[in-house]
Parts: C-alpha cells; structure tokens; sequence
C-alpha cells in the first residue's frame, strides 16, 4: 500500500452500531457470524421442535401437512445454510489468523462482504414466513416437485434466491482463508506446523470452492425456470428432473465434509489441549484431512442409489463411499490415542468432544450401511436415514461447534464460560440428542417413512416417536443452559489470562483476551508444531519476536459490504415478484424488472467505488501499542 | 503491510506482486477462476445432458452459421492477445502503450459482444427462443452466462483504463490490471470450448 500517504491519514474509527456495521476487523465479523448463526440455530431448532411435537403421538393434528413440509424444509435449510455454515464461519474468522500468527485475513473488506451478503440471503429466506408463501419442496428441493408445475407460490423463489444471495457469502468467505492460510502465516509457521484446526478450515475452504458454484448453477437454472419458463428440468419440455439431483449432489455431497471438517479440528485441539499431550499422529491426520476432502466430491451419487443409474455406477460410488470410513477411522484412533495416557482435563468444552466420538463413529457406521447400495434400497427415504444424518451433523458437527465455542469463548470474549452450566449444557443436550435421534434408526427400520405429516396408530411407532419428541426437548432445554450461561458470562468482569486452560499450545493463547485490533503486537517467531507448547517446554514464557515492535498498519472500515447485502436482498426481491408488478414506465424491457434492476445496482455501485476509491487504510502508532503492551503485562 | 517500499518513481519489474495485498489479490484471483471453472464445467455438464432435446425447435446444424461463430472467436483470441501486449507493457513500465493495448482489448471485445448479440437475435428469429426447449434454454444460459462475463469484463477492463490514465501506474493499479488479464483469458479459454463443444459439435450430426 501506499505508506507515504497512510501515516496521517484520517482515517473514521467507528463505535457503537456503525462500528460493527462497518468493521472489517476478523474478530468482530466472527462475534456476527455467531450471533447471526445463533440466532438461525434457534429458528431452526424452534421448526424442529414443532415437527417432534406433531409427530409425538399417531395421526396429530397440531400443525397442517402443508405447514409440515414448510417446517421441514426451512428446518433443514436454515440449519445447513444459515446456522451450521455460518457457526464455522465465526470459529474460523475467530480463530484461524491467531493461529497461523497474522494480524488480519487476506482481504478484510471481502470478509465483512461475505457475512453481509450471508446475512441478507438468510433474511430473505426467512421472509418469506412473514409473507406467507414459505418453501415446502424440501432442503434438497427436487425437481420437478419444486418447479412451478408443483410449487406455484413464491415459495420456491424464496429458496433459490435466498440460498443463491448467501451462497455468494459463502464462496467468497472460502477463497478469503484459502489466501489467509496460503499468505499470511507467520515467519517458521510451515504448512505441517499449522494447527490441526487451520488446516481443516484450509480443506473446507478449497471444498467451498469447488463445491458452491455447482450450487450457484442449479439455482440459477432452477430460478429460469420458475422466472423465466426455461425447461432445465420439466420433463414435458426435454428437461431433465434427475440432472438437478446431479448438480444437487454433485454440490451437497462436499458440503456435508464442508460442515463436518472444522468439527475434526475443533475435537483435535481440544482432546489435545486437555489431554496436555501432543495430538497422536499429527501428519496422518493432515493426510485424512485432505484425503476425506478429495473423496469427498467422488461419492455424490450414493444420494442417488434407488434413480436408477444402474448397478456399475452404484457398485463404484458404494466403494468410493466406503473408502472414505478409512482416513475417518483413522482421525476417530488418532483422538483415542491422543487420550491415552494423557492427563485428562474433562472441562465442558472436553465433555463435548469426548462425546463427539462414539457419537460421531454411531453416524459412521451407519453411513457405510447406507454406502451398499442393495441395503440402500431398503433404508432409503425411511427415518434410518434421518437417523444416520443426525447423527453425523448434529452428533458431529453441533457437538465439535459447542466443544469450539467452551473452548474459545475466553479469546473471543475476554471472559470464561462458568464450567457447571457449560456440563449441566453438556448432559442436557448429549442425552436429549440419543433419545431424539437413537429410536428412529429403529423406526426406519421397521418401515417408518421421512418427511410424512401423520402416522397411523397400531404401527408399533408410538413409544418411539414419544421417546424421539422427549429427547428433542431436552436438547432445547439444553440450548437454553447454553443461553443461560452465556448471560451469566456476560455480566462477569472481563479478566480472562492469555491461557485461560493454562495447557494452550497454540499462538492464540499467547495474546491477551480479547486480542487487540493487530492480534500480535510483533509477529511471533513459529520454532516447531505446537509453537507455544514448545516455548513453554524450552522453559520461556512467550514467543520469540520476528520483528521490532513499530507501527501497524491497518485497513479501513466501511460501510459499502452492508449495502452491497442490502442491494442484493433488495434485487432478490424485484425480481421474485416481477411479473406480478407489470409494466414499469410502460417498457417491455423492464417488465416489472425495475426493483430487482435497482437492488443490482446498488449493488453494481458500490463495487465501483470499491474500486475507484483507493483505502489507504490508516496506522496503529507506536506509542498506542507500548501503552497496550504496558497495560497488559 | 508490506515491510518497505519501493524507492520513489521506481516500480519494481513485477509491480503487481510488490505489495503482500497485490500477491493476495493474484492468488485469490487464481482460486476464484478455480471456482469460475467448476461453474462453467456444470453449465457445459447440463447443457451436453440436454443438447438433444430440441423439440420443435430447430436443430444445432441447422441453426449454427459457423462463419459467424469463426469471426466471433477469432476476435475473442486476438483480445486475449492485445491483453498480453497489455501486460507485456505495464512489466516494462510503458503506461501509454498499456492503456492503448487495454483499449484495443475492450474494443475487440466490444465487437465480439455485438456478434453475440445479433447472433442470439437471428436466433430467435429463427424459431430459437429462451423458452423452446430444454437444448434452447441451456444452450442460452452456457453461451448468455459467458456473454455477460465478457460484458463485465468490458466494464471492469474500462473502469481501469480510467483510473489507469488518472492515477498511473502505481502498486495499486498495477495488481487490478493484472487480474483483469487473468479474467480476460480465463473467458477466453471458456469461449474455445463453447466453440467445441457447442458449436462444432452441434455441426455432427
């Protein structure tokens, strides 16, 4: 950048509202992250419950079938979409430049554009509750059930808009680590001395990449043709419905590793630090990482066993399928051998990734039941494979971002979560979760369908679904502890050390907590694997300085990602309804285009100023840093 | 945040990779056209999947004038190398020669937007529309998804030669420019399989 100009320059430093509007800081755009995601959690986890309450007892009648296959889809939806996802996000932006010692991501302003543009396309998703026309094809949305033919409300519009304006988010927020993790690491910080966690986050992100625009094509065929009368997938005009399922999986399959990796991470520093042991077979974790990623896009079309592909093309994606238990059981002994003869902590955060494992191997091993295609045919679209995919992303993925979230609370908040609510958040919602989820691999076995409104008394699925819609409560009583003791948190004096679990091995716990705005008053000096570890064990209290301590030069806030957000959510709606506004100053050219025209130019705006105006970011002096440094030791 | 700068008045003979924001532009960039291929790969996999539904509508032989689509591409491939002279002269500091080969680039692809255009508009004449059939809806949404990268790459590529003229060549600049090549092949590289695989293809009967 041009630091002739910078020193000097007045440079705006928000508070209050505009500062977290226009922050572009990674550990402020990680607090929204969580807080959007958190509140997504509970939207998600408040549908859920209005489904186990349906189906407590035989043929209930407490919500309507069309209500049913809104909740369901919606709960699925915005749990992938705008809770899971996002929740990593916060981890990942929280975490991941501490560890590799930088003092921001790549690009600041494309990381506050990506939680904006998240943030709007779940909105708009969400609205459509308000506006009454809400998505009920399902998360997966087949063709032809969600073309107009079947879905002829504005409900499907909503999906494919809200998904595509959040999946832009999403893709953008991926290449942003991949060039973080690739660029910005410390002096000695090598790719095999990163943090397990870091190099999960690098697998996601390159699977972000290579998976979302798949997902950005099928939107967009699937949204000309419901706006535009394209024929992508109405069999009557040549289309073709199971080339959705295709792109669909083709994009979904990836995006279930997307969700699950960061969880692997979250688990290996966690059982290590509280293990006060260095994580068992480091480098082999590494290669399961990368490896499950790269099997990961080869096995979409086990979603796809019963369409008919044949019996080669099953017999091949079986295999793929259950290649992948192999570099999975690899990471699941790892983590056993971790422990063993270790010095176990069982902290809230432990409980949770102690519970992830047998928990998570119950979801693997059911995968590779689902994986032979001859026995697919048999648990397909029966409650086995709600089961099986609870078990993996709620059993998994949930339990690792509670395990993250105990774990890192007192770096990204300055203040401890209090460990008896943390436990009591543990049981409530551990057993809550085996209830819920553990009978219904029994109810799909003996017949129980997915995805159906009512069942008949006198099927033998009464006790179960009762025990199911108990368990679910106890997971929300669960989510509510954690709620509980985050208010309770929240009130305490902000005084958490550097090293909170005094057993920190990574760079985070080597600055203060919260860290400053510039993380690291000098760039650490990374000497090994387990940068702190090693330092404490070569008898220092820090790490060594890579550099003099000098001024720190930083990028400016702003205010334009929140307006290209808005400009989205703006264009997403004009054109969504289009063709019930007419004519706009009676051109056939606009035909009711006006508002959707207008959000993209917003749009279209702002990344012209972007552009023409250069950021010239500002400078964190000297003197500001000795004061913090002073204040701190 | 880079340690030091450059002395003043002389760039470095690489200038868009003299800053640490101006190598993270580049690899970023590299990883996006990483992403842009996976989306163009499932525009093609869709439409070779619905080539053959046509309907009413008429056939890909039919239809397809290659003298037209040659012209299209052999403009689109010169672009791509007045684009590299472009380059070629922001490496040896020649502002001037940079923005003259920048606006050639613009120009070319200016004239192959135009064919694209009146293409499309015969096509419909023909019978062709968005709407006929499965092969028509797809075929539109390959070729249109391409034609608008090339129109955003017209606005993108002349918004430069502004700031270009008004700022000069600095370490600012000199990254943009050089990602705005890279975008420039990358529709380029995407227009020779469209040729292939849409058009001469089409042409087999």
């Amino acid at each position: 950048m041009a630091h002739a100009h910078a020193h000097g320059h007045a440079v705006k430093r928000y508070s209050g509202i505009m500062d977290w509007l226009t922050t572009v800081d990674h550990k402020k755009i990680g607090i929204l992250y969580l807080i959007a995601g958190g509140f997504f959690f509970l939207v998600g986890g408040l549908e859920a419950i209005l489904i186990r309450v349906q189906l407590w007892k035989p043929q209930n009648d407490f919500v309507g079938a069309d209500t049913y296959n809104e909740l369901l889809t919606m709960h699925g939806t915005t749990m992938i979409f705008l809770a899971a996802m996002p929740l990593l996000f916060a981890l990942m932006n929280a975490v991941v430049p501490l560890q590799i010692g930088a003092r921001d991501v790549a690009f600041p302003f494309v990381n506050s554009l990506g939680f904006w543009t998240f943030l709007f396309g779940g909105l708009l998703l969400n609205v459509s509750w308000i506006i009454g026309d809400v998505p009920d094809a399902g998360w997966t949305s087949y063709a032809p059930l969600a073309g107009t033919t079947y879905s002829d409300d504005h409900g499907m519009d909503y999906y494919v808009l809200g998904l595509q304006i959040a999946g832009i988010g999403t893709l953008i927020g991926g290449i942003n680590f991949l060039v973080t993790i690739i660029n910005m690491r410390a002096p000695g910080m090598t790719f095999m001395r990163m943090p397990l966690f870091t190099w999960t986050a690098f697998i996601t992100s390159a699977l972000i990449l290579f998976a979302f625009p798949a997902l950005t094509v099928g939107l967009a065929a699937l949204m000309f043709d419901r706006l535009f009368d394209a024929n992508f997938f109405d069999p009557a005009a040549g289309g073709n419905a199971v080339l959705w399922e295709h792109i669909f999986w083709i994009f979904g399959h990836p995006e279930v590793y997307i969700l699950i990796l960061p969880a692997f991470g979250v688990i290996s520093e966690v059982i290590s630090t509280f293990s006060r042991k260095r994580l068992f077979g480091y480098s082999s974790m590494v290669f399961a990482t990368i490896l499950i990623g790269f099997l990961g896009f080869m096995v979409w079309a086990h979603h796809m066993f019963t369409a008919g592909l044949g019996p080669v093309a099953n017999a091949l994606f079986s295999i793929a399928t259950m290649l992948i238990a192999v570099p999975t059981g690899i990471k699941i002994f790892n983590w056993l051998f971790t422990m063993w003869g270790g010095s176990i902590k069982f902290t809230a955060a432990n409980l949770f990734a102690v519970g992830f494992i047998p928990t998570f191997v119950m979801g693997g091993v059911t995968g590779v039941m689902l994986a032979a295609a001859p026995a697919d045919f048999q648990y397909h679209d029966s409650y086995f494979v709600v089961a099986h995919f609870h078990y993996v992303i709620v059993g998994g993925l949930i339990l690792g971002i509670f395990a993250g979230l105990h774990y890192w609370w007192p770096k990204m908040f300055g203040r401890t979560l209090n460990e008896g609510l943390g436990k009591l958040t543990f049981w409530t919602f551990f057993i809550g979760f085996h209830l819920t989820f553990f009978v219904q691999h029994f109810l799909g076995l003996m017949g129980m369908p997915r995805r159906i409104w009512q069942y008949l008394d006198g099927m033998g699925f009464n006790e179960m679904n009762m025990i199911s819609t108990i368990g679910a409560f106890l997971m929300g009583f669960g989510t509510i502890f954690f709620i509980i003791n985050v208010v309770v948190t929240a009130v305490k004096p902000k005084n958490a050390a550097n090293d909170p679990w005094e057993d920190g091995r990574t760079l985070e716990w080597t600055i203060p907590s919260p860290p400053p705005e510039y993380n690291f008053a000098q760039t650490p000096l990374v000497r090994g694997y387990d940068a702190y570890w090693k330092e404490k064990m070569d008898g220092h209290s820090g790490m060594t300085p890579a550099e003099p301590i000098g001024p720190i030069h930083m990028p400016s806030p702003s205010i334009l990602p929140f307006f290209m957000g808005l400009g989205f959510f703006i264009a997403g709606f004009g054109f969504m309804y289009a063709p019930d506004w007419g004519h706009f100053l009676g051109t056939d050219l606009t035909n009711g285009h006006a508002l959707g025209i207008f959000g993209l130019a917003i749009v279209l705006i702002c990344m012209l100023l972007r552009s023409v105006i250069d950021d010239h970011g500002f400078h964190i002096e000297e003197e500001e840093i000795l004061k913090d440094l002073g204040g701190k030791a | 945040m880079s340690a030091h700068t450059h002395v003043e008045g002389g760039l470095p003979h690489e200038p868009e990779k003299a800053t640490l924001e101006g190598r993270n532009k580049v690899l970023g960039f590299w990883l996006f056209l990483g992403g842009e291929t996976v989306l163009f790969g499932t525009l093609f996999a869709a439409f070779l999947a619905l080539r053959d539904q046509v309907l009413d509508g008429p056939t890909p032989d039919h239809l397809f004038d290659l003298k037209l689509v040659a012209a299209a591409t052999a403009i689109l491939l010169t672009s791509s190398l007045t684009s590299v002279f472009a380059i070629q002269a922001m490496h040896q500091h020649k502002v001037k020669a940079l923005i003259n080969w920048l606006i050639v680039t613009v120009v070319l692809g200016a004239c192959f937007l135009g064919l694209e255009i009146y293409e499309f508009y015969h096509y419909v004449h023909e019978g062709h529309g968005f709407t006929t059939s499965a092969f028509s809806s797809s075929f539109y949404t390959l070729v249109g998804f391409h034609g608008a990268h090339v129109l955003f790459g017209i606005l993108w590529i002349t918004l430069l030669i502004i700031q270009l003229a008004r700022k000069g060549l600095t370490v600012v600049t000199a990254p943009k420019t050089y990602v705005a090549g890279m975008y420039w092949h990358f529709i380029d590289v995407v227009w020779v399989f469209i040729f292939t695989v849409v058009y001469l293809m089409g042409k087999v009967v």
